[in-house]
């Protein structure tokens, strides 16, 4: 049985279609991440699961029990939703353990419940300060608690992390992500950041167009993208046109092993190549391997661990992006050639 | 097993299909109150109708109303010219400078908002006698109302974010220019709408001017209405009062810029450094200790003199006071009530479901500021003596009148909360596991209760202080504290019989003014001036 169960869920404003006969099954004790652009419907679907809109199509579930569909509706506090937002939402009347009691039942607001779950979120000594005296991060924690206390059936994030700066955002999202797994806790957190979506989630779903285009591990969700527009969603990506004729395409980087889940494709199509199957070999002075495509090298970034480089490839109105390991080989300027290692995806063009 | 335990939470769909419909209720009540609100005007502007074209334009196109003109035209400006620079220098002292016991300061120089425009006056011309017409009405005037400026520019100042300076600064800009060009300019809204308050206020009053013996559009209506007893002439002089207000409150949002002051980036402010005073210690001590003096300390001192002094001949028996305070605390407290509670509709639909009618609607609402007390008060009598005879002179309409008069001040009050208490919050309660009802109770209500106490204090502070509207509408046999200090001022001699109402007047308007002042140091409604005023 699924935690989450949405079928055919419709839901627009003003005439706009936001979600557009959404399915998505949500496992018991999964995280999930829905990973789209802004405007993608994200939130609503957030919004959808919580009670706080109603849709306008479509039936959701909730461990089983038909939360909303044509003949039904459960509001949003009989649902045993746990919602956390960008902003955090803390009540800013209330201090922070009185927030996080502000769900449990009267006999247990002033038990040790709140200290444990203050703990849990590594607040333990913050009880007494008011939202405004915290850090954006410490608010999300808060906001956290808050959601776990009335004991959830499912949790939802709603880009909680968003709003804080990248340090803070991979510690906390670290965090997060131990202490719902550590509870079982069924989660579904929506973000922009695929980074985001594919680090912390047992699954991530596509969205676009208000529907989940795919809805996958992330390992094959990264591997094995359905279309092209997952594909430039997941990761850095090459698009290049080329010619199929069954199991290797034809491009400007040469010809490449098409990947198994392609086969058989022939005729015109798009392949994607990802910065990582490209290398570059310095090809200045007639250097480097025969037949390989040549380029140059307009732009470099470099990030420690890694580099990325770009090349204009000679006599094609292509530019490719490379990552190498380590040092950037090659400067700015240089003449290189481009080697590109199979397996690759294609799709008709 | 969860399945079967909820069925019956299931709500029947007519119920939900309620939520997403347009606030109907709540815009119709908004709509009610935005018309109850301009009512005063329609009915002024009926009864010169009524009174015929033939008989108004005579008494607008006599030399008199140009008098009027003239007189309140030269006055406007310079006080609010006054007002501008002290209001603007006061504010810089306390919160930029390190002016020694600044916060006692800023306390100080606060208070005088409490004392009312007669009273100050009426301080002023007891002991000097000299003190009176233009030049006096621009002395009292500026002493009473530079708080109006002085209030909204603080909390400005305060709001400034020092990095903005900092920005300026590293962008080739000296202290000075950087302060001018980057505080001083983003200021600008608060400080046409603290001038904008100067000027309505100004347009308004009626017992300081008669102090002073200089005349005014309102005074002058009060002469028709109470020596002459023409209501036609009154409320064609109202119509040309009305007119020059309104061109006031149209001028100034025309002046006003679109552009907002906000801090654009996230993370905390850090907090201001304040400038050192160096040699202009000394100077910038002497002139707020003589703001100060005049404007508290000799009004205070003198009502305390005469009330020592006119003891033995004038001073009141002790009941008909405790009977005018009764009264005056009861009638403003309705009058704040209801002054509250029209505005939480209006303020909740414009916050709420901002689309372009209802904003509208909300900003309709402010044309009332440009309706003088003496406006509403008439055009109440009008409407009492022609169509609700059983009204007349009863306490119900002194409350009405005080809610339509200062139901701008509320919302304004009233607006930062609401916009706090936000439908986000609401929801997040309500997936807590709060019925709709529960949230209203745990969630909305507190983050309202602020600003439903601010408006209250705000409107029962400046009813409790009116003078004009109380005079006309106050029921027949009942004395406030304002009508009984005037009934004994305007005899002249029994300065002592006035003071002590004067000073329990002063006294009941400086506990909401208490409450207030602490509430915007905590600085729940810091954007509240900032925003509100600009």
């Amino acid at each position: 049985m699924s935690a989450i169960s949405c079928r055919g869920v419709s839901k627009s404003f003003g005439g706009a279609a936001v979600l557009d006969g959404l399915d998505l099954e949500v496992p018991e004790g999964a995280v999930v991440t829905v990973l789209g652009q802004s405007g993608s419907g994200k939130t609503t679907l957030l919004r959808l699961i919580a009670g706080f809109e109603r849709p306008g199509q479509g039936t959701i579930e909730i461990a089983g029990e038909v939360v909303d569909s044509p003949r039904r509706y459960v509001p949003p506090e009989r649902r045993r939703v746990g919602y956390v937002t960008q902003e955090g939402n803390l009540f800013p009347h209330l201090d922070v353990a009185k927030n996080v009691a502000f769900g449990m039942p009267r006999a247990q607001r002033s038990s040790a419940r709140v200290q444990e779950l203050l703990e849990l979120v590594g607040l333990g000594d913050l009880g007494k300060r008011y939202p405004h005296q915290l850090s954006g991060g410490q608010q999300q924690r808060v906001a956290l608690a808050r959601a776990l206390a009335h004991q959830p059936r499912v949790v939802l994030l709603d880009e909680p992390f968003s709003s804080l700066d990248a340090g803070l955002r991979a510690a906390l999202r670290y965090d997060v992500a131990r202490i719902l797994r550590a509870r079982r806790a069924t989660t579904v957190l929506v973000t922009h950041d695929q980074e985001e979506a594919l680090s912390v989630a047992d699954l991530v779903g596509i969205i676009s167009e208000g529907r989940i285009r795919q809805f996958a591990t992330p390992e094959s969700l990264y591997s094995q993208p359905v279309d092209l527009t997952v594909a430039q969603f997941l990761g850095e990506a090459n698009i290049v046109a080329g010619t199929a004729d069954g199991s290797t395409v034809e491009t400007v980087l040469g010809r490449l092993e098409l990947a198994g889940t392609s086969r058989p494709l022939k005729g015109p199509s798009r392949a994607l190549v990802r910065p990582e199957q490209l290398s570059l070999l310095a090809a200045g002075n007639g250097q480097g391997p025969a037949g390989a495509p040549r380029g140059r090298v307009t732009h470099r970034e470099f990030y420690g661990h890694d580099c990325a480089l770009v090349v204009d490839l000679d006599g094609a109105s292509q530019q490719v992006r490379v990552r190498c390991p380590g040092q950037p080989p090659v400067e700015v300027g240089e003449t290189v050639a481009v080697v590109a290692r199979g397996p690759v995806l294609a799709w008709p063009a | 097993m969860a399945t079967t335990a909820t069925t019956g939470a299931a709500r029947p769909l007519a119920a939900l299909a309620r939520r997403h419909r347009p606030p109907w209720l709540l815009a119709t009540t908004s709509g009610l109150v935005v018309a109850f609100t301009l009512s005063p005007l329609g009915l002024v502007i009926a009864q010169a109708a009524q009174a015929g074209w033939g008989q108004v334009w005579p008494v607008i196109d006599r030399g008199f109303v140009a008098t009027l003109l003239w007189n309140s035209l030269r006055l406007a400006l310079v006080v609010t010219a006054f007002c501008a620079v002290i209001g603007t220098g006061a504010a810089w002292l306390t919160e930029r400078t390190a002016l020694p016991g600044r916060r006692a300061w800023a306390v100080a120089l606060l208070v005088p908002i409490v004392l009312p425009d007669f009273v100050l006056a009426w301080t002023w011309s007891s002991v000097f006698p000299a003190v009176h017409g233009y030049l006096g009405a621009v002395l009292v005037m500026t002493l009473h109302l530079y708080p109006l400026v002085y209030l909204p520019m603080a909390g400005a100042f305060r709001a400034a974010d020092p990095g903005q300076e900092e920005a300026a600064r590293s962008l080739g800009l000296s202290k000075w220019q950087a302060w001018l060009r980057v505080s001083v300019r983003q200021a600008r809204p608060t400080l046409l709408g603290g001038c904008l308050l100067v000027s309505l206020a100004l347009l308004g009053y009626y017992g300081g001017f008669e102090d002073l013996r200089y005349q005014t559009f309102t005074t002058a209506i009060f002469g028709e209405l109470q020596t002459q007893f023409a209501p036609a002439v009154a409320s064609s002089l109202s119509l040309v009062l009305v007119a020059v207000s309104a061109l006031v409150l149209f001028g100034e949002a025309a002046f006003r810029e679109r552009g907002r002051s906000q801090r654009t980036g996230p993370g905390a402010q850090r907090a201001q450094r304040l400038l050192p005073l160096g040699k202009a210690r000394g100077p910038a001590l002497a002139g707020a200790g003589a703001v100060v003096l005049a404007a508290l300390g000799f009004p205070v001192a003198t009502l305390a003199y005469w009330m020592v002094a006119g003891g033995s001949a004038g001073l009141p028996a002790a009941v008909p006071l405790a009977s005018a305070a009764l009264y005056s605390a009861l009638y403003s407290a309705l009058g704040a009530a209801v002054a509250t509670a029209l505005a939480l509709p209006v303020a909740l639909l414009a916050t709420r479901h901002p689309k372009r009618w209802s904003v509208a609607l909300e900003r309709s609402t402010f044309v009332a500021q440009a309706v003088p007390g003496v406006v509403v008060a008439l055009a109440l009598v009008y409407l009492a003596s022609h169509y609700l005879s059983f009204a007349y002179q009863s306490p119900e309409l002194l409350v009405a009148a005080y809610a339509a008069m200062f139901f701008p001040l509320g919302l304004v009050a009233l607006r930062p909360s609401v916009a706090r208490a936000s439908v986000r919050l609401e929801e997040v309660g309500r997936s807590l596991g709060c019925g709709p009802l529960a949230v209203r109770l745990r969630v909305t209500l507190p983050l309202l209760a602020p600003g439903l106490a601010a408006a209250f204090c705000f409107v029962f502070l400046s009813a409790a202080t009116e003078l004009t509207a109380t005079l006309l509408l106050v029921p027949t046999g009942v004395q406030t504290l304002a009508t009984q200090f005037w009934a004994y001022a305007e005899q002249g001699a029994s300065f002592g019989a006035a003071a002590p109402y004067g000073a329990i007047m002063v006294l009941m308007s400086a506990v909401p003014a208490y409450l207030l002042a602490r509430w915007y140091d905590r600085g729940q409604a810091r954007a509240a001036l900032v925003g509100g005023a600009g």
